[in-house]
C-alpha cells in the first residue's frame, strides 16, 4: 500500500511529541516531512532557564538530534518557514516557493511572543524569550553589557531575570500587577518570593507600566520609561508580558480560530485533513501555554492519525513550578479560594515558608505552596482526584509523610535524598539514575520512567517517591499519571469503562469484550487478559468461562512458581488448624517427591517448596487435601486464635468461626487476594487488624473490621460494624466481600477499593441498607456456588497438557 | 528420542498446544517452548528469559509475544527478541507446521 503523506508545520516540543507517538504504534502508516523555522532539532524549550542560567549547555536539551528523524526516515526541514497552506491543491508552500503535497496536515506552530506596543519596541536589544536565539543573545548580551529590564514579572520574566542575574548583569524587573506571578501566587506567596528574588539581587519596580523604550543614536536600547515618570538605563530589554498562539498560518488558509485554532476532543481542526496541537490551539476555548498538557494532546492526536479514532482529549489540570534553583513554589487549581471554600494556612516568615490549602465541600481544590513544595506532587493528586478528605484534613497541611504512613516513610524526602540513595528496593534503582535517564532521554510521565528504568515497576510502593524525583526534575513540565488510567496498551478504557461495558452489554467472552471495545490487539496482553478474565468471571458467574490461558502461570497451574521454574504447594487448612493424619501425609509428600523446603507461612499454613511443575498432580493427589488457594487473586487464608476453647482470655470461639469463613469462601476469585483473620479477644493474636476483613471478638458478639494490608504499605484496618452471631459475621462479611468483588478495579487490595469509594459507601451498603446487604449476601453465595476445588480437578483429568511435557528429546 | 542435527522432527499436533498457550520439550541442552497463537501459527524458543532465566513457557501469550512470567518482559516469538527498553535475546528454533503436524528443526 502507498503510505499516506503527513506534513507537520513545527518542529517543536509538541509537534515532534504528536510523530513520535504515532510512530510507536503506526510505524509504516505515513511518509513525514517536517518543517521548522528555527536552524535546529527539536530540544527541550523549557530548559531555556537552566542553560541561560549557566547550568546545562545547548547540546544537553536537544530532545531530537538529526540522527533520530533520519533513522525514523523524516524528510526534516531545518529553517524553513511555511508561508502559505492551500488547502483545495492539499500541499503547503515555503518562502522559496517550493510545494510540498499532503494528506494529512498537523499544525504545530506553537505561539509567539506579545511585545508591548509602545515607542521603541523594534529597538536593538528588544527581545523576547521563546528560543535559543534569545537565550544565545542574552548570554552574548551578558557578557559585554551591564543593565538589563526584564519587563513582566511571570515564570518566564523571572526565570529570564534570574538567569541574567547570574551571568553577572544588574536587573531590574518590571511587573504591572500588585505582586510577582499573580496567576500563579497569592499576595503574601508572591511578596515572600519578591524579597528572596531581592536577597539574590534583582531589583523590582511593582505596578509599573512601561511608556517608551528610548534608544541611541545607533538605534541601540539605552532606557525605559514609565508612566510615572521614572527612567533606568538598559542595555538589554527582556519582554515577558504573555504569548499568543501563533495561528496566523492556520487563519490565512481560512481555518477556524479563536484566540488559537479551534480543534475538537480528537484535536482536529475544521478541517479535517488538518490537525493541530500544542500551544497553537484553543480546545474547549483553552489554549495551554505549559508542556504537559501539550503531551496529553499528542498522544490523542497520534492515535487519530493513526486511524485507530479512540481517545479524546477532554483539557488539562495545571500546577506551576518555577525553575529558579533554590526556590520552591508551587501551585494549583483554585488557589485563590472562591465562594463557599476555606482555607487552612501555615506561614513562617522567618523561615521562609508558607502554605496554603483552599478546601471546599470537603475536597481539596487549590494549593499555594512557597519554601516547601515536597508535598506539591501529593496536593496535586488530591486535587486532580478530587477525593473526600474526611478525617484527612486534620492532617492534610502536615503533608502526606505525616499521614499515618507507618509502612513506608518518606514519600516526601525525594528532595534530601543523595544520588547514590536506594528509590526502588525491588529493582535496585538510585535516585541518580532515575534522574540521569528523565534528563537524557527527555521523560515527562511517570510510566516512562518505569519503563525505562523498572523504577516503581514491581512493588510499585516507591510510585510516590519517583513521581516526586520526576516532579523536581523537570517541573511545570511533569505530567501527572492520569487519574482515570487506561488498563494497557491495547486500549484507551479504563477499567470502571471495561467493568461497566461488560456488566450492561453482558459481555461473556474475551473476544466478544475486545470487539465491542475495540481493542487495538488482537487478543490483548499480559496486563489486560487476566483483568477481563476476572471482569468477565465476577459479572456472569456460572454464565462466562474461565480462560486459563488468560491467567498468570500461579492460577493456571494452581501452585505458586518460583524463581527457578519449580513451585511451591500450600494444602488447605482451614483456619490454620490440621491434625496428625495430614501432617504424616505432607511429611510423606515431602520424602517422596525430595521436596527441598517445608515452611510455616505467615497466614498459619504449611508451604512445600521447590516442586516440580510434573509433580503437582502427583503431590496433590497423594496429600488428598484441598487447595489452600495460595497463589491466586482469591481468598487466600483465614487466621484464628485458639480462642475460647483454650485461651484463657478467649470470649467466643474464633477458631470455629474462622473455619467457617473459610469454608463459605472456598474458591473464591478476587480483584486481587483476600486475606482474613478472627481472633478471639481484643488482644487480637490473629493480627485482625492487617486484613481486608478482620473480626475481633468481644464479650457482647463481633467486631468487624475491613480495608487492612499487612504487605507493601501497612494498612490498620477500619471498623466497620459490631454484630452478635456467627451467623451475622457471615453475612456482614461476604456482603463486604462481594461489593469488592464486584466493583473494585482488578489487583485493588481492598483498601485501595475503600480509598476510592470511601467508608460512609460502603457501611450505607453493607450495614445500613439491610436489603441491599442480603442481595449482596445472596450474589456471593451463587457465585461460589458449586465451584470445583481446582486441584481434585485436575486429579480427574482437567488441563492435563499443562502439567506433561511434549517430549523428551536427549 | 535421538535426533539428527538440522532435520525435521516430528514434535505434535497444533491441537496440542492450547491456543495463545505453550507446551514444553525436555532435553538436555535446555528446555524448548513451542508456542501457538490464536492464528494457530507456531513457534520455538529456548524456555530460558534472556533477563533472568525465567520459564518462558510459563508466561501469558498474546498477538505473537509472550511475557516472561517472572518479571513481565515481553518476548517477540518470531525473533526472540525483548521488547525495548529490555534488551535481550532468547534463542529461536526453526518450526514448520504441515497438515496439522508441527515439526522442529534442531541445529
Amino acid at each position: 500500500m502507498k503510505k499516506l503523506k503527513l506534513v507537520v508545520v513545527g518542529n517543536g516540543m509538541a509537534g515532534i511529541r504528536t510523530v513520535e507517538e504515532l510512530l510507536a504504534i503506526a510505524p509504516d502508516m505515513y511518509e513525514i516531512t517536517i518543517f521548522g523555522n528555527e536552524p535546529h532539532p527539536n530540544y527541550n524549550r523549557i530548559l531555556l532557564s537552566p542553560v541561560l542560567a549557566g547550568e546545562q549547555d545547548f547540546k544537553d536539551i536537544v530532545l531530537n538530534p538529526v540522527s533520530w528523524y533520519e533513522e525514523a526516515g523524516i524528510d526534516l526541514r531545518m529553517g524553513c518557514a511555511v508561508s502559505k497552506i492551500d488547502r483545495i491543491k492539499r500541499q503547503v508552500i515555503t518562502d522559496d516557493g517550493s510545494c510540498t503535497p499532503y494528506d494529512r496536515l498537523l499544525i504545530a506552530t506553537g505561539s509567539t511572543p506579545f511585545i508591548l506596543p509602545v515607542p521603541g519596541n523594534k529597538l536593538d536589544g528588544v527581545i523576547s524569550y521563546r528560543d535559543i536565539h534569545d537565550t544565545e543573545t542574552m548570554i552574548e548580551t551578558a557578557r559585554i553589557k551591564k543593565n538589563a529590564v526584564v519587563i513582566g514579572g511571570g515564570l518566564l520574566g523571572l526565570e529570564a531575570a534570574n538567569g541574567l542575574r547570574l551571568r553577572g548583569m544588574n536587573v531590574t524587573v518590571v511587573h504591572l500587577a500588585e505582586w510577582l506571578l499573580e496567576r500563579q501566587l497569592d499576595k503574601t506567596a508572591g511578596k515572600l518570593l519578591q524579597q528572596s528574588l531581592q536577597e539574590r539581587g534583582l531589583d523590582f519596580l511593582m505596578g509599573e507600566v512601561t511608556e517608551e523604550i528610548i534608544g541611541n543614536e545607533e538605534g541601540k536600547v539605552s532606557a525605559v520609561r514609565f508612566k510615572s515618570g521614572t527612567t533606568i538605563d538598559a542595555d538589554l530589554v527582556v519582554m515577558a508580558v504573555g504569548i499568543r498562539p501563533n495561528t496566523a498560518l492556520a487563519e490565512a488558509a481560512g481555518i477556524y480560530c479563536q484566540r488559537g485554532i479551534v480543534v475538537s476532543d480528537a484535536l482536529q481542526t475544521y478541517d479535517p485533513r488538518i490537525y493541530a496541537v500544542g500551544e497553537c490551539v484553543s480546545h474547549r476555548g483553552v489554549a495551554y501555554g505549559l508542556v504537559a498538557p501539550l503531551f496529553e494532546q499528542a498522544k490523542v492526536c497520534a492515535n487519530h492519525l493513526a486511524q485507530m479514532g479512540i481517545g479524546r482529549y477532554l483539557g488539562s489540570f495545571l500546577s506551576t513550578k518555577l525553575k529558579v534553583t533554590g526556590i520552591d513554589l508551587f501551585s494549583a487549581g483554585e488557589f485563590m479560594g472562591k465562594e463557599g471554600s476555606e482555607e487552612i494556612v501555615l506561614s513562617d516568615p522567618a523561615s521562609g515558608i508558607y502554605k496554603k490549602l483552599v478546601i471546599k465541600d470537603d475536597q481539596l481544590i487549590g494549593a499555594c505552596l512557597y519554601g516547601d513544595t515536597t508535598d506539591g506532587g501529593w496536593y496535586f493528586k488530591l486535587l486532580k482526584e478530587g477525593r473526600k478528605l474526611g478525617e484527612l484534613r486534620d492532617h492534610i497541611m502536615f503533608g502526606e509523610s505525616n499521614v499515618g504512613d507507618v509502612g513506608v516513610q518518606g514519600q516526601s524526602r525525594a528532595n534530601q535524598m543523595q544520588d547514590t540513595d536506594e528509590v526502588c528496593g525491588c529493582n535496585g534503582v538510585c535516585k541518580g539514575t532515575i534522574v540521569k535517564a528523565i534528563k537524557d532521554k527527555g521523560l515527562f510521565t511517570l510510566d516512562d520512567v518505569k519503563k525505562q528504568t523498572k523504577a516503581a515497576s514491581s512493588c510499585g510502593s516507591c510510585t510516590g517517591l519517583v513521581e516526586q524525583i520526576l516532579l523536581n526534575t523537570v517541573g511545570s513540565s511533569f505530567q501527572e499519571t492520569p487519574k482515570t488510567k487506561a488498563i494497557c496498551g491495547c486500549t484507551d478504557r479504563n477499567h470502571g469503562e471495561v467493568r461497566k461495558a461488560i456488566r450492561e452489554h453482558h459481555l461473556l467472552t474475551h473476544k466478544s469484550t475486545y470487539d465491542f471495545l475495540e481493542w487495538r490487539t488482537p487478543n490483548g496482553c499480559a496486563t489486560c487478559r487476566p483483568a477481563i478474565n476476572y471482569y468477565l468471571l465476577s459479572t456472569w458467574p456460572h454464565e462466562a468461562i474461565d480462560d486459563p490461558q488468560s491467567r498468570f502461570i500461579n492460577e493456571r497451574a494452581h501452585a505458586n512458581i518460583q524463581k527457578d521454574g519449580t513451585f511451591s504447594v500450600i494444602p488447605q487448612m482451614k483456619g490454620g488448624v490440621t491434625n496428625a493424619s495430614e501432617l504424616r501425609r505432607i511429611a510423606d509428600v515431602a520424602d517422596k517427591y525430595a521436596i527441598p523446603m517445608v515452611k510455616v507461612t505467615g497466614g498459619q499454613r504449611i508451604d512445600l517448596l521447590g516442586v516440580k511443575k510434573e509433580d503437582l498432580v502427583h503431590v496433590w493427589s497423594d496429600l488428598g487435601m484441598n487447595s489452600g488457594h495460595a497463589y491466586g487473586k482469591s481468598i487466600r487464608t483465614v487466621k484464628t486464635c485458639v480462642g475460647i476453647e483454650f485461651c484463657r482470655f478467649g470470649t467466643q470461639n474464633s477458631t470455629q468461626m474462622g473455619i467457617d469463613l473459610e469454608t463459605m469462601l472456598a474458591n473464591m476469585w478476587s480483584p486481587h487476594k483476600v486475606k482474613l483473620a478472627v481472633s478471639g479477644c481484643p488482644r487480637n493474636c490473629a493480627e485482625a487488624g492487617i486484613k481486608d476483613v478482620g473480626v475481633i471478638a468481644v464479650d457482647s458478639g463481633w467486631e468487624l473490621y475491613v480495608g487492612g494490608n499487612g504487605g507493601i504499605k501497612t494498612e490498620v484496618a477500619q471498623f466497620l460494624v459490631k454484630v452478635k452471631t456467627a451467623e451475622e459475621v457471615k453475612e456482614y462479611a461476604g456482603a463486604f466481600l462481594q461489593l469488592y468483588r464486584e466493583e473494585a478495579y482488578y489487583l485493588d487490595r481492598s483498601v485501595h477499593y475503600i480509598a476510592r469509594v470511601g467508608l460512609d459507601y460502603i457501611k450505607a451498603k453493607v450495614v445500613t441498607d439491610h436489603a441491599q446487604r442480603k442481595v449482596l449476601y445472596e450474589r456471593l453465595l451463587y457465585s461460589l456456588d458449586g465451584l470445583p476445588d481446582p486441584w481434585a480437578a485436575r486429579i480427574k483429568g482437567a488441563q492435563r497438557h499443562e502439567f506433561i511435557p511434549l517430549k523428551v528429546i536427549a | 528420542m535421538n535426533i539428527i542435527k538440522g532435520e525435521w522432527v516430528h514434535i505434535c499436533q497444533v491441537d496440542d498446544i492450547p491456543e495463545l498457550g505453550s507446551r514444553v520439550i525436555e532435553r538436555a541442552d535446555g528446555n524448548i517452548a513451542v508456542f501457538r497463537t490464536n492464528g494457530d501459527k507456531v513457534f520455538a524458543l529456548l524456555d530460558r528469559c534472556p533477563h533472568k532465566a525465567g520459564p518462558l513457557s510459563q508466561g501469558i501469550v498474546h498477538g505473537e509475544s509472550v511475557t516472561c512470567p517472572l518479571h513481565n518482559w515481553q518476548i517477540d516469538l518470531s525473533s526472540g527478541e525483548a521488547k525495548a527498553p529490555d534488551v535481550g535475546c532468547a534463542r529461536h528454533f526453526p518450526v514448520k507446521v504441515e497438515s496439522g503436524q508441527i515439526f522442529l528443526a534442531l541445529p
